[in-house]
């Protein structure tokens, strides 16, 4: 049925130059399909971890070559890696998505213009270029602030948009007023300093949610440690890196090991799971650069996420009269499968008087959002939020906590468009700093 | 092949088969290692009816069938055959009754096990058969390869709760078997004809299943030893100290790095073998029999004895072991994994040969099973590109199974022959009971429709 590719035609490629353990690693005994978002969904083996192996490891083998059904099935896969948390046998899948995802846009079989033009856009337009991301959140601060954006809805002008971007209007997040250099000194000092970290402020966290970036100063502060935040920061590069641009992830992690100075600093601090997932990798990613590997091993070393750096050093719980509050938690992949990090996130929660942790039904299933994944295949999109809005739903909470920009953006929309009682969606942290604020009345 | 693909398409739906390379690659392979084959199509047929007339049609162009539900099988009954037709019964997937009155459950084939186990919990009762696979394994594929699991030294196995089963035959006719009734000698048990048939009989599609009532209690122990023989010879203690408990799990000391690793459940690493052994039932008997099992493990040199704090903590351990055979494949790239049993008598004698066989042939074995049955799962972690190593491996599984067979005991206890244990068949049958087995086939099957080449040729 496969036309195998003769071995003289045969190029080099990121699948065939793989160490073949890797591949081999996965011995499709089928543990990874309950959990996976897609084959849950589909009920097809192709939109499974072991298919899409089963798909690279052909390509290796030369029995398939590099097609658009291929690239499309890795697109499919949301790179949630909730197969990697059920993998007994240590699949790397992460490795392998990349490198597959990597190798599709290296043979270019995705060529479509409208592809390719949200492509240079966005991986290669703004997201590698701070100040132009930055004036853009601008203008779309004045637009949403002036009241244009209603405007234009209701004036019926967005039906001249094509239908791919008319659906995707309403997820266009709410812009912040003051972006994380407004809100954020460069060198913010505790009364008492145990520690001294730097802030990553990430590039959506930094437009939409610039606020949870002052909340994760003010809760580092409070508990003992001095916050330097470089003005201006790239991003880092995990949407590069999980969408094929492998060389553009290079130039932003090493534009991001510039910025910091790590010798003097005891962790850098993400708040963001999906960056952090990616951010623990440089030394992986710059293990073949002569001037980086060392600052990269380094760096890989001294990432935290916020959570897991406040357990480790020790959560001062703030001194304030409980005030009754039902938190469901919502954990984003990138934070517990990436990272491993599931206890952290509710010690944190834990640690607020009067807070009322109630567990949510598939608290580890994909909300959809994944990365850019909502605006490149937004019916399986759309499906895991309902998904996952039932389940919020069903808490009777009236907060759900997140830790992850892109998620609380799906999970606020899902609710909305859910029509039910309003909850309202934040990060973890800014509850806490919520509590702290509350300590000075 | 077009004209059958069309006519498959009539019935199920265009978007319910499946005919391109992207798409059939990841149905070329079970749960079992090394064994691939290419399908010429797959199709999802969403009821019996469907099922039937898809028999229909591939019969009438003489093409041969394989069924799947899952595909973590480890015999490679589910492997597809060469320009063959894989009925995938996925979209069979409803729970039709509970009868609490007659503690049975009725579902369709594709639903998945632990979905009849939770179905039934909700009841407040219990399906026992707990393969390591039951998160996403078919309950028709269960019955199919009637399959085992932690429970069957207690409980027994699959068959054990078959009380009806619907099946199409090669010729298309839907055929039902079976009753609620408890007693029932109404002619040749059929049903048990087709459980365990591995799809060469018939296609599955709906299953009656008898349900026990929970237990009312349950405690698992973790004992560790400084041999395998220690634990090897513990086991034999409980059962002839006619303790049954319904878990006596056997993990040597690869296979608990593996699944610690994995796992992270705080397992001794420093044992040369564990045992997990579980108690479930009444309060007092769950009491007096974890109580036994300690003092037996303790006169037959267990270095230590840990009591799981609640059941959770029993749950975490038993789920960990349900891994132990992935958890293996983190040591080399090819894993094979055997089931040769043994009588319960036979057990030390087993194990001192798997461990013998593994030095001589230079191999690394890791060996687990559910010990309290004599089903071992020796572990062959090796390479398939190494071309030398895996003739070893064949030689090394030739004299496991001749072993075995010599302990009067069987290749496999629980996987299947499919097409991983076929050539050792022949070994384990006399002549004529062999030509039976065939013969019965080729009744029911004259043309070969139903997985062609499965556990015989």
């Amino acid at each position: 049925m496969t036309k195998p590719v003769p071995q003289a035609r045969r190029t080099e490629n990121y699948l065939q130059d793989l160490d073949y353990s890797v591949l081999q690693q996965c011995m499709h005994c089928g543990m990874c399909l309950p959990t996976c978002p897609t084959y849950m969904e589909t009920g097809k083996e192709k939109n499974s971890p072991r298919g899409r192996i089963a798909l690279m490891r052909a390509i290796a083998d030369g029995e398939l070559s590099v097609s658009r059904a291929f690239g499309d099935e890795m697109y499919y896969c949301l790179g949630c890696l909730a197969c990697v948390t059920a993998c007994p046998a240590d699949v790397d899948y992460a490795r392998l998505f990349e490198m597959a995802r990597a190798e599709t846009e290296r043979q270019d079989v995705l060529n479509r213009p409208s592809r390719n033009l949200i492509r240079r856009l966005t991986l290669r337009g703004i997201f590698t270029r701070p100040r132009l991301l930055r004036a853009v959140g601008r203008l779309l601060y004045v637009y949403q602030a002036a009241g244009l954006e209603g405007l234009v809805r209701r004036s019926g002008l967005l039906r001249l948009l094509p239908k791919r971007l008319r659906e995707l209007e309403p997820l266009t997040p709410r812009v912040c007023r003051t972006f994380s250099d407004g809100l954020i000194g460069e060198v913010e000092k505790p009364v008492e300093r145990r520690y001294r970290v730097g802030l990553l402020t990430g590039c959506v966290q930094d437009l939409t949610f610039s606020d949870v970036n002052r909340d994760t100063v003010d809760v580092l502060l409070a508990n003992g440690c001095e916050v330097i935040t470089p003005r201006c920061q790239a991003c880092c590069g995990s949407l590069h890196g999980h969408n094929g641009e492998w060389e553009l992830a290079k130039v932003l992690a090493r534009r991001n090991l510039d910025a910091f100075d790590l010798d003097g600093l005891d962790a850098v601090i993400t708040n963001a799971a999906g960056c952090g997932s990616h951010l623990k990798h440089y030394d992986r990613l710059l293990a073949g650069d002569e001037r980086y590997a060392q600052r990269a091993r380094t760096w890989s070393n001294k990432v935290r996420d916020i959570s897991e750096w406040l357990v480790e050093i020790g959560i001062r719980r703030p001194q304030v009269a409980a005030t009754p509050l039902a938190v469901t938690y919502h954990e984003a992949c990138h934070l517990c499968h990436g990272q491993g990090i599931t206890r952290q996130p509710r010690d944190l929660l834990k640690a607020i008087p009067g807070l009322e942790l109630r567990e949510l039904k598939e608290s580890t299933w994909c909300c959809g959002s994944a990365g850019i994944y909502n605006i490149t295949q937004p019916a399986m999109s759309e499906k895991l939020r309902d998904r996952k809005v039932d389940h919020l739903r069903a808490t009777e909470a009236t907060v759900v906590a997140s830790a992850n920009p892109g998620c609380n953006i799906q999970i606020s929309a899902g609710l909305v468009a859910s029509k039910g009682r309003a909850m309202a969606v934040h990060h973890p942290v800014s509850l806490l700093a919520e509590a702290y604020r509350r300590e000075t009345g | 092949m077009k004209d059958l693909i069309a006519q498959l398409e009539r019935i199920v739906g265009q978007d319910q088969v499946l005919k391109e390379p992207e798409d059939l690659i990841p149905y070329g392979f079970d749960g079992t290692a090394v064994l691939k084959e290419p399908a010429m199509c797959v199709v999802f047929p969403a009821d019996v009816n469907e099922v039937a007339a898809v028999v229909g049609v591939a019969a009438s162009h003489g093409t041969p069938i394989v069924t799947r539900g899952s595909g973590t099988g480890l015999s490679g009954g589910s492997v597809p055959v060469r320009n063959g037709v894989v009925v995938c019964l996925l979209r069979l997937n409803r729970i039709l009754e509970i009868d609490a009155r007659n503690l049975t459950i009725s579902a369709q084939c594709g639903v998945i096990t632990k979905d009849i186990a939770d179905e039934a919990a909700k009841a407040g009762l219990f399906y026992p058969p707990d393969p390591g696979s039951m998160k996403i394994s078919t309950i028709g594929g269960n019955v199919a390869e009637n399959s085992g699991g932690l429970r069957g030294l207690k409980y027994g196995v699959t068959r054990n709760y078959v009380m009806g089963l619907e099946a199409v035959l090669p010729s298309g006719e839907v055929c039902w078997f079976g009753n609620k009734c408890v007693k029932d000698v109404a002619g040749y048990s059929m049903k048990d004809l087709f459980i365990g048939s591995e799809g060469t009989l018939g296609i599955i599609t709906r299953v009656l299943l008898r349900l026990l009532p929970k237990p009312a209690s349950r405690r698992t122990l973790l004992a560790s030893f400084s041999s395998m023989e220690a634990a090897a010879a513990t086991v034999s203690a409980i059962i002839e100290a006619r303790v049954i408990p319904c878990t006596l799990e056997f993990l040597d000391r690869v296979t608990v790095r593996c699944v610690e690793d994995y796992a992270g459940i705080g397992l001794p690493l420093e044992a040369e073998a564990i045992l997990l052994m579980e108690t479930d039932g009444h309060p007092a008997v769950v009491a007096e029999e974890a109580k036994q099992m300690t003092v037996i493990a303790r006169e037959n040199g267990a270095t230590d004895v840990k009591v799981a704090a609640d059941e959770q903590e029993g749950e975490r351990l038993a789920t960990a072991r349900r891994a132990a055979f992935s958890a293996l494949a983190r040591m080399k790239p090819t894993t094979i994994l055997e089931d040769a049993t043994v009588p319960r008598s036979e057990l030390t004698k087993m194990v001192r040969k798997i461990q013998e066989v593994g030095e001589r042939y230079n191999l690394t074995i890791g060996t687990f099973g559910h010990m309290g049955d004599g089903n071992l799962h020796p572990t062959i972690l090796t390479d398939e590109k190494d071309a030398d190593e895996m003739d070893r491996v064949e030689k090394a599984m030739h004299e496991m199974f001749e072993y075995a067979i010599e302990l009067g005991g069987t290749i496999t206890g629980e996987h299947g022959v499919g097409l991983a244990k076929k050539p050792f068949l022949p070994r384990q049958f006399t002549e004529s009971s062999y030509a039976l087995m065939k013969s019965l086939k080729r009744t029911l099957d004259p043309d070969g429709l139903l997985n062609p080449g499965k556990i015989f040729d």
